[in-house]
């Protein structure tokens, strides 16, 4: 890769000959002013160059042995011209100049290509960010031999329970850095670390996920540890008959939900008639329980402080006490609404606005065993799987519970209960809820990661039961 | 790039690799769309780099390079390689694999108008007419249209001495029309939902697709599903169109047969399978008039699924998934097909880029198409509903319970269509199902449908997958579900 990167790469040979580091952020503002000054000799009025690098590794594991181990590396450019009230946008991954003029030259004949846009925005000038600090140097030095003995720890803990373990184990660096012709210029990096694991004792299985930027945040061993006790509470699945349970959702199976959810907030899902919240903005839609807000400073969340456009990400109060206050605004959506874009946009031109991406739920002071202790019979769910929208305005989602389900009854954990079907209205589920426990970065499989709680919600809706 | 893959497998030779393939891969993609009358996404991406997986100690490593000098790929290699060395370090068993052959070869999918050769004006022209003609029926509240071209090349090596390079073009075009009324919302899709209908085709699927003659009637159909009934809820007669039944077989066929799955390597994320090894030749799967095949042949027709070679170099094979109603076969690879005891590979290892290891994949699974006549299959229904265009999908992680609704239903009583019905769905358990299964319809009615969504694997890859399939009848089939207790 670069000078840089070599000669990282070159000063670990001795100890690690073969892990890469990332580039130095001055070579991707490098190639930001390289196509900025290309794209201005090339006739375009202004010009959009984001850059990203990305090095990550993941050890996944199957059968209490490593199947899969693989490591990634490279760098995108993504350039996005303007002249004459058009735009358009390409991207690669090849940086050298001739590679460069040519994909400039491509954004500003894609461009020509279509109507002229009456509306469309010239980019921000100079905008000022908020400093977040997510890079974590313990993640970044993570190496495949590290994550192969954590495997190995998982694995004997399965082998001497005679559980079957699968799962992945990762850790991964990224840097994204932008600028355009009007001098905005921002830059972000992170590290990032997972490990999930399916401990499995047939017929039954449960699931134990973390996700953070600092991999001391979580530890495996536990959650493998986690995920073995839960399996072998799982074993004797009996089947309960379908209908209306109160549920207790741990923060996995409250994540995957709600994550249905995000899109909705977004003012131009409004403007085209396709959220939820039409017609419902300034109504209680929700329980006096539920406030949400995007939080991209939220000490647990990971991501960058400014949008696709470059706009500073705003912490935006969504939801107050059950009723939808606000949302989340492009440079576009915002103009057309005569409101001020919160930095929320999604890379140009697209269809789709803008969206919240740092979702912080307000948590309560009910802990797992409380609500359990509360429950005179109800279902604890560790997690959801496969959840699709079945009707877009009532939010009816569908999905299966998977990987431990329980009785609770009279305040107990009395046994397993075969996986059950729901068909459950999220805006309904959302006036139900009775407790809530605090709010944790929670990690699922269907949605990004959010903060949110675990919830005790009333008449959950299950139709149909399966065969495990 | 036949040096940089021979290079690559030389370092992987020189670090300890006892077995070693290449992937260098060059994608290139067009995204159009339009939104209520206006150019959405106009974007142009491409991605060239190299992937390699090696095995070393007897296990698996795989790295990838965007960084094509002597350099870089030396650095990918030898790190496929230490990691491959990691991986032993929480190995059970060394890896083995099926005998392959090595192949020399060069191949082309079919496409007859290269779509990046087409003038974008003209792809967006057609797009915003198309836009046009649906925001002219009242009621339509939101119409969106996209067009997506696809340019994939691969040369793959490999230390058995294979090197073979293919190229395929890809085409995909879809048009929503969508009406928010009261307190709902309806859409309808054409060709089909989710990105419409996607193959191994040039400029020439958009110009079949005859978008500017559908575009009002889906609009219509949107407006009109305000007023139509809702679905009522029951155990009853079924007809699905053939697109939904592409997706019914992807889901409960499809992803169940995946040999990583059945053999647990799955099991975190995508989930496992009920299939497990001893219903291999002994399930009875669907009723005696289902067949389904593992089709990968160019033969099959241009879907999403077809291909010469799969990603470890194994050449593209047709198996018998189910025959005559029967589980007959998996998708395996080298790997997988050994450890069951088959002789060879069914050549199903797939990748979505170069940075991808190539995974168990499906191909074109699609239903054979049976005897029936439609108009005669709809006059021979006495009560029954019939559902088109996928709306929502879910079914559980080992396969069996399944759920679907449609954007459109219509009643059919005494053997005609009649009225229209709103929020269509249905569900079961996957064997009883296709074991209600009483009519297919002939080839006339047949189609190959592209998914081009289909996600697995981590890290995730999105991988296109071909299903063909003719409108069929199900008995005895729960309908309604999905509202029921709302």
């Amino acid at each position: 890769m670069s000078t840089s990167r070599k000669s990282a790469g070159t000063s670990r040979a001795r100890s690690k000959p073969e892990k890469a580091a990332l580039s130095d952020a001055r070579r991707l503002h490098g190639i930001i002013s390289d196509v900025l000054r290309l794209a201005k000799s090339a006739g375009a009025e202004e010009a959009e160059v984001h850059v990203d690098e990305v090095l990550d590794d993941l050890t996944r594991f199957a059968n209490n042995a490593i199947h899969q181990n693989v490591s990634e590396n490279g760098i995108t450019v993504s350039i996005r011209t303007i002249a004459e009230g058009r735009t358009a946008r390409v991207t690669t991954n090849r940086i050298d100049d001739s590679s460069l003029r040519a994909a400039v030259d491509s954004s500003l004949s894609l461009a020509a290509s279509q109507p002229q846009d009456k509306r469309l925005l010239a980019p921000p000038g100079k905008q000022r960010y908020r400093s977040v600090q997510r890079f974590i140097k313990q993640t970044a030095a993570i190496t495949p031999e590290d994550r192969a003995r954590a495997v190995r720890r998982a694995c004997d803990l399965a082998l001497k329970r005679a559980q079957v373990a699968a799962g992945i184990f990762s850790t991964g660096e990224s840097q994204a850095a932008m600028g355009n012709s009007r001098g905005l210029r921002a830059a972000y990096r992170e590290t990032h670390a997972e490990f999930s694991i399916t401990m499995q004792e047939a017929p039954a299985a449960s699931w134990a996920k973390a996700n953070a930027a600092d991999v001391r945040d979580f530890d495996p061993q536990q959650l493998a540890a986690r995920a073995s006790h839960k399996a072998h509470l799982a074993v004797d699945a009996k089947e309960l008959p379908t209908g209306k349970y109160t549920v207790i959702l741990e923060p996995s199976a409250v994540l995957d939900l709600v994550g249905f959810l995000f899109y909705d907030f977004a003012a131009t899902a409004v403007a085209d008639q396709r959220s939820c919240l039409n017609g419902r903005m300034g109504k209680l839609v929700f329980g006096k329980n539920i406030s949400i807000a995007d939080d991209a400073y939220h000490p647990l969340q990971l991501g960058a402080p400014f949008d696709g456009e470059g706009m500073p990400r705003e912490r935006v109060s969504l939801v107050e006490r059950g009723v939808p206050r606000n949302l989340v605004y492009s440079r576009r959506a915002a103009k057309m609404a005569r409101k001020a874009p919160t930095g929320h946009g999604f890379m140009l031109p697209n269809e789709y606005g803008e969206a919240p991406m740092n979702l912080v739920f307000a948590g309560g002071d009910s802990s797992l065993e409380k609500m359990i202790a509360s429950t005179d019979r109800g279902l604890l769910v560790t997690r959801i799987w496969y959840i699709r929208e079945v009707d877009p305005y009532e939010k009816i989602m569908t999905g299966m519970t998977r990987d431990g389900l329980f009785l609770v009854e009279k305040g107990k954990v009395t046994s397993a209960v075969r996986n059950f079907r729901f068909n459950q209205s999220l805006l309904e589920a959302l006036r139900k809820v009775e407790m809530l426990g605090p709010a944790v970065r929670a990690t699922g499989e269907e949605a990004f990661e959010m903060i949110v709680p675990a919830m005790k919600i009333r008449d959950f809706n299950f139709t149909e039961v399966t065969k495990f | 790039m036949w040096d940089l893959a021979g290079q690559a497998l030389e370092v992987a030779r020189l670090r300890g690799a006892t077995y070693a393939d290449v992937r260098v891969m060059h994608l290139r993609q067009r995204d159009l769309t339009t939104k209520n009358g206006r150019v959405g996404t106009l974007a142009q991406s491409e991605s060239i780099g190299l992937g390699i997986r090696v095995l070393a100690n007897g296990a698996w490593g795989f790295a990838s390079t965007d960084r094509l000098t002597r350099e870089g790929v030396a650095v990918c290699a030898a790190h496929a390689v230490s990691i491959g060395k990691a991986s032993a370090l929480a190995k059970r068993r060394a890896v083995s694999m099926v005998a392959e052959e090595s192949f020399i070869d060069s191949w082309q999918g079919p496409f007859l108008k290269d779509p990046f050769e087409i003038p974008l004006e003209s792809q967006l022209a057609l797009l915003l007419a198309t836009d046009a003609e649906m925001r002219r029926i009242k009621g339509v509240t939101l119409t969106e249209t996209d067009m997506q071209f696809r340019k994939i090349d691969s040369w793959f090596a490999s230390s058995i001495g294979s090197r073979i390079h293919q190229r395929k073009v890809i085409s995909g075009c879809g048009i929503v029309a969508t009406a928010f009324q009261g307190e709902e919302i309806q859409k309808r899709s054409y060709p089909n939902s989710f990105g419409g209908q996607h193959i191994l085709a040039g400029y020439e699927l958009i110009e079949s697709l005859d978008l500017l003659k559908h575009a009002p009637v889906i609009a219509e159909e949107a407006a009109a599903l305000h007023s139509a009934a809702q679905c009522p809820q029951k155990t009853g007669t079924l007809i699905l169109g053939a697109s939904q039944l592409g997706l019914q077989i992807h889901e409960s066929v499809g992803h169940p047969i995946e040999l990583d799955r059945v053999l647990g390597e799955e099991a975190n994320f995508a989930g496992t399978s009920f299939l497990t090894l001893e219903k291999l030749n002994h399930l009875r799967y669907g009723s005696d008039i289902v067949n389904v095949v593992a089709d990968a042949r160019i033969a099959h027709g241009p879907g999403l699924g077809s291909f010469a070679y799969d990603d470890e170099g194994v050449p593209a094979q047709c198996t018998d998934i189910i025959k005559d109603g029967q589980f007959r076969g998996y998708l395996s690879s080298r790997e997988t097909a050994k450890l069951i005891g088959l002789p060879r590979s069914s050549g199903t290892m797939r990748t979505e880029s170069w940075n991808r290891l190539p995974i168990i994949r499906m191909t074109n699974i699609s239903l054979l198409p049976g005897s029936w006549d439609y108009d005669h299959l709809i006059a021979d229904t006495d009560d029954g509903i019939f559902m088109d265009t996928n709306k929502s999908w879910s079914i559980d992680d080992r396969r069996y319970q399944f759920q679907f609704s449609t954007e459109i239903g219509w009643e059919i009583k005494g053997g005609k269509k009649t009225r229209m019905l709103k929020n269509p769905s249905y569900g079961g358990i996957t064997t009883e199902f296709w074991n209600s299964c009483d009519a297919i319809c002939s080839a006339k009615r047949w189609t190959l449908w592209g998914t081009p969504n289909c996600g697995k694997g981590q890290p995730m890859q999105t991988m296109g997958t071909g299903h063909g399939a003719s409108p069929s009848r199900f008995r005895n089939v729960q309908i309604g579900t999905a509202y029921s207790g709302q």
